[in-house]
């Protein structure tokens, strides 16, 4: 006898565990190995999964075995050309033909690399471990478009697949009580008539009005038979309401200075920041907005493309990209729905009197509103007057606002993980 | 929620006349067919079998079942979610087809089939596994001596329970590193000559309760470091510890490791007796593989001369068949070995002929066999004898010939590799002898046993490598040690001796070079008992 059993809707994922395991003991070369991708990807993957690679050496399982050496027969199939007492020459290690002794069972050993794929999700896991997100998300109601079914009590009308049974049934049961009780009421008082008129005497009884209670009494028990066991209004159905719920979302402001001074180059890791913080907020955010701002003398409101691939020249007045984020929050993002945050990019230079502009605009209008701001000057060179006010900033505002230097693509990804690494919390 | 699909209920008129299928699609009811058909031919030839659970699964799932060393039920383990990771790169990849069947030592014997197999990949399955490799767990005297096929899925819960339990009460890493360094010696785990007891989960729960104590007793007692009040004629006669060498490493270290915690030693004990499970299986590889194949062959076969299957049928099953008995030769970049589904197949197929059409050649080599009723004989060949003593019995002259098997004698004090022997009159027993010395596990694993402990002194843990025709050990040595060493708590030391004379030593935590090396000697050369 043979039991043939259809497990194909039984879980599939039973080796996620044990694949999450394998992952966690070799964390280290998977973030060393991330953080190399970081640096070495296109922009437009950035977020997809990686082939990691570790050596086998570090995951092998060592058991006792035999080495090379001491006298071996080895028995081989295959036989063409020799006869008994033949002679080879000894070949190399690695002489896999020609019978080479050691050959098949371990050559090639500790040279392979294991390497595997890890996914999307499991990479920017990696990416941004041990990162966060600083300052608390607000959670706010916006928006008609995510909401939540929630169980609302019992109502009389339904879609079928909502039928309540228990409550249905119970509630019929009401109604055939309540409809038949002055009937079985009347029911039980004639069959004690009834009841009492045949125990009399043969001869006093008086067979008519036998028969009338009879008759009444069938009539009745008709009437009650007909009261239906389930009616229209006994059924009753769950009752689910949609409640809205909060959504938390983002919006990231992306400055960037176009001016003559920013090559291609600087541009590309000021994009490439731009997306890693942009990756790293749609993590954390169901909804993340990016507004486009760039600036040379006047600033302006880009789509992406424009963004980075445009060509521009001219001087360089920070404060106008400023003013202009400021006016976009007030008008499209007011900070009690929104969680803002700024990221700007620039080399640093800057008309000498316009810093202190700058200064002022994020002191009163910038940063009482947003999460977080996070300024990176992309230059070799040495600071000028922006990286100072910034600076005073920053003493201001230690909590809100981080400033780094990159000076070539390599620092992107550690400068990124050192703005949002995790602060102990006091 | 399970469909069962049950053989036997309503069964076809159809009982001997047609083909049963087609086309390559299958279908549960098809699958219930070919298993009766399968089934009944399978018991016509005298097969006696474990009941089958035959379950379908998806190839996600074949992966799973695959990376947990075709246990249903493992525990968890990051070696096992790399086996997955690797088998799943290269499916993937395309660069490995999965196996088209596991089937599980248990009973009811499960095996499991592949939804993307054809109907003919999966009738030659359930022959190849419901019915070949499931009469041999059940006949095969090392299968019945050694594992407990109905216990055995019970047993994996408790394990994966108790591992589980013990993640969360110690921690995955300390967890982790103990199941580490059992893994590294679970090929010594292994009781070669005593049969272990049947396991039960209910019952090893409520033992595993009393070896907690009963243990922590027996270790103080061996580890006591107050003197014996006496007189003092115990202490002259200083006793070794172990008496004999012990060649159940991990079966030494549950019983004797002075720092191990009682749920360390409960995890050896799990590794060990799945070791122990294992075992069987890694000494019939060639007849165990073999036998199966055989008996798809012979059963797939036998319906096509019923006309229960068609040609196209058969054409199907020849190509996946020639390809599983496929032997690459020795030179060509396919190599990896004899292929034990080759070797397996040729000489059962070979007693087959001998019984059957038995030449000169036969009776001289064959004599008892040459001519005898075949089911019997290879019934016989099966029950009672693992590779080793299969292939020194059963190997002909004819299928050395077949394969073309050649020897050659690698020794590493000459210059030259010699070719000892081929298929021919002269060499077919020095071949057959070394071939079947290959599938000895004796040979083919470092034999290394527990020497002695200093149970006086600093606890050291003594190894002693015996070397196989000086046979050296591998490089993994070293690594192995720590593990050992993590598990026994003091230092370990293992020497690997050619007759009496240690070649080589090895210690963990690793010796500086500075200590003499006389003084060292002459301390740990063993005398000859």
């Amino acid at each position: 006898m043979s039991y043939i059993i259809d497990r194909r809707l039984n879980g599939k994922k039973k080796s996620t565990v044990n694949r999450q395991r394998f992952l966690r003991r070799y964390k280290a070369h998977i973030k060393k190995a991330v953080g190399e991708a970081m640096n070495s990807r296109s922009i437009t993957d950035m977020d997809k999964g990686e082939r990691i690679s570790i050596p086998t050496r570090d995951i092998s399982e060592p058991i006792f075995s035999h080495g090379a050496g001491g006298h071996v027969e080895r028995v081989l199939p295959g036989n063409k050309e020799f006869i008994s007492g033949d002679r080879i020459p000894r070949q190399g290690q690695q002489g896999g033909a020609g019978g080479g002794g050691g050959g098949a069972s371990d050559s090639g050993e500790g040279v392979d690399e294991f390497v595997f794929q890890i996914s999307q999700e499991e990479f920017l896991d990696f990416m941004f471990e041990g990162l966060q997100l600083p300052n608390m998300v607000k959670r706010r109601l916006a928006g008609n478009e995510s909401f939540q079914v929630v169980r609302a009590g019992i109502s009389n009308e339904g879609t079928p697949g909502r039928l309540n049974v228990v409550r249905s049934l119970r509630a019929a049961n009401a109604r055939r009580i309540a409809l038949t009780s002055s009937k079985r009421r009347n029911i039980r008082e004639l069959e004690l008539e009834l009841a009492q008129e045949e125990e009399k005497d043969l001869v006093l009884r008086d067979q008519r009005r036998i028969d009338a209670l009879r008759d009444k009494i069938a009539d009745l028990r008709r009437r009650v038979d007909r009261v239906p066991f389930l009616d229209d209004f006994d059924l009753k159905y769950n009752l689910l309401v949609r409640q809205p719920r909060p959504r938390s979302r983002a919006v990231m402001f992306c400055l960037m200075d176009v001016s003559g001074s920013m090559n291609q180059a600087t541009k590309d890791m000021a994009k490439r920041f731009f997306l890693l913080l942009y990756l790293f907020l749609q993590r954390s955010y169901e909804y993340t907005e990016v507004v486009f701002i760039r600036h040379h003398t006047s600033a302006k409101e880009v789509d992406e493309e424009e963004f980075f691939y445009s060509r521009e020249t001219g001087g360089t007045i920070v404060s106008s990209a400023l003013k202009l984020m400021r006016r976009v929050m007030r008008e499209r993002y007011p900070a009690s729905e929104w969680n803002i945050y700024g990221a700007q990019a620039s080399d640093g230079d800057n008309w000498n009197d316009d810093s202190s502009t700058c200064h002022k605009i994020l002191i009163d209008d910038i940063m009482p509103h947003v999460q977080y701001y996070s300024y990176v000057e992309i230059t070799p060179r040495d600071h000028q007057a922006l990286w100072e006010e910034y600076e005073s900033v920053r003493t201001l505002f230690p909590e809100h606002f981080a400033m780094e230097q990159i000076v070539d693509v390599q620092d992107i990804y550690p400068v990124f993980r050192q703005l949002f690494s995790q602060k102990v919390s006091a | 929620m399970l469909d069962t699909f049950t053989t036997g209920t309503n069964a076809p008129e159809s009982e001997s006349g047609g083909p049963i299928s087609t086309n390559s699609e299958w279908t549960f009811e098809l699958i219930q067919e070919y298993d009766r058909a399968i089934g009944e031919l399978a018991e016509e030839f005298g097969l006696d079998t474990y009941p089958n659970q035959i379950e379908v699964i998806c190839s996600e799932q074949m992966m799973d079942a695959y990376s947990s060393v075709g246990m249903p039920v493992g525990y968890h383990h990051w070696s096992f979610g790399k086996q997955f990771i690797s088998v799943e790169n290269n499916y993937q990849r395309g660069l490995m087809g999965l196996a088209y069947e596991i089937v599980i030592n248990s009973n009811p014997c499960i095996a499991y089939l592949m939804e993307e197999n054809t109907m003919t990949m999966q009738a030659l399955v359930i022959a190849h596994a419901s019915y070949g490799h499931n009469s041999f767990f059940k006949g095969n005297y090392l299968f019945r001596s050694w594992t407990d096929a109905s216990s055995i899925i019970d047993y994996l819960i408790f394990a994966k329970n108790y591992i589980a339990r013990c993640e969360e009460r110690h921690g995955l890493e300390e967890v982790e590193a103990v199941l580490d360094s059992c893994h590294a010696l679970m090929n010594y785990g292994v009781d070669r000559y005593k049969r272990p007891y049947p396991i039960s989960a209910v019952e090893e729960e409520r033992r595993q309760k009393e070896r907690e104590e009963y243990r922590q007793r027996q270790l103080n007692d061996l580890w006591r470091t107050i003197p014996k009040m006496g007189n003092g004629t115990e202490e002259a006669v200083e006793r070794r510890f172990p008496e004999e060498p012990q060649e159940n490493i991990l079966y030494f270290i549950e019983k004797n490791a002075p720092l191990l915690e009682n749920w360390q030693r409960e995890l050896v004990r799990i590794v060990r007796k799945l070791a122990q499970y294992f075992y069987p299986q890694r000494q019939t590889q060639v007849m165990n593989e073999g036998w199966a194949t055989f008996w798809h062959y012979t059963l797939l076969s036998e319906l096509y001369k019923r006309g229960r299957v068609t040609e196209g049928f058969m054409l199907e099953f020849l190509q996946s068949h020639t390809n599983v008995i496929y032997q690459p030769s020795f030179d060509s970049p396919y190599y990896s070995g004899i292929n034990p589904y080759t070797l397996g197949f040729s000489i059962f197929t070979d007693l087959r002929r001998i019984c059957e059409n038995p030449t000169d050649e036969d009776r001289q080599w064959f004599p008892d066999i040459a001519g005898s009723n075949w089911k019997d004989t290879l019934q016989f060949a099966m029950r009672d004898f693992k590779d080793e003593s299969f292939i020194l019995q059963f190997l002909s002259p004819k299928v050395m010939r077949d394969m073309k098997l050649f020897c050659i004698s690698d020794n590493d004090r000459e210059n030259e590799i010699v070719v000892s022997a081929i298929h021919d009159e002269d060499g077919y027993r020095e071949l057959r002898a070394n071939l079947a010395g290959q599938y000895n596990l004796g040979n083919r694993e470092p034999n290394i046993q527990v020497y002695a402990v200093d149970t006086r002194g600093d606890r050291s843990l003594t190894l002693h490598h015996t070397q196989h025709r000086r046979r050296p050990l591998g490089k993994d040595t070293g690594e192995v040690l720590k593990h050992l060493h993590r598990l026994w708590g003091f230092d370990v030391h293992l020497h690997s001796l050619n007759g009496d004379e240690i070649t080589a030593s090895y210690h963990c935590p690793e010796q500086g070079r500075d200590r003499p090396e006389g003084d060292e000697e002459s301390m740990l050369v063993p005398k000859p008992i």
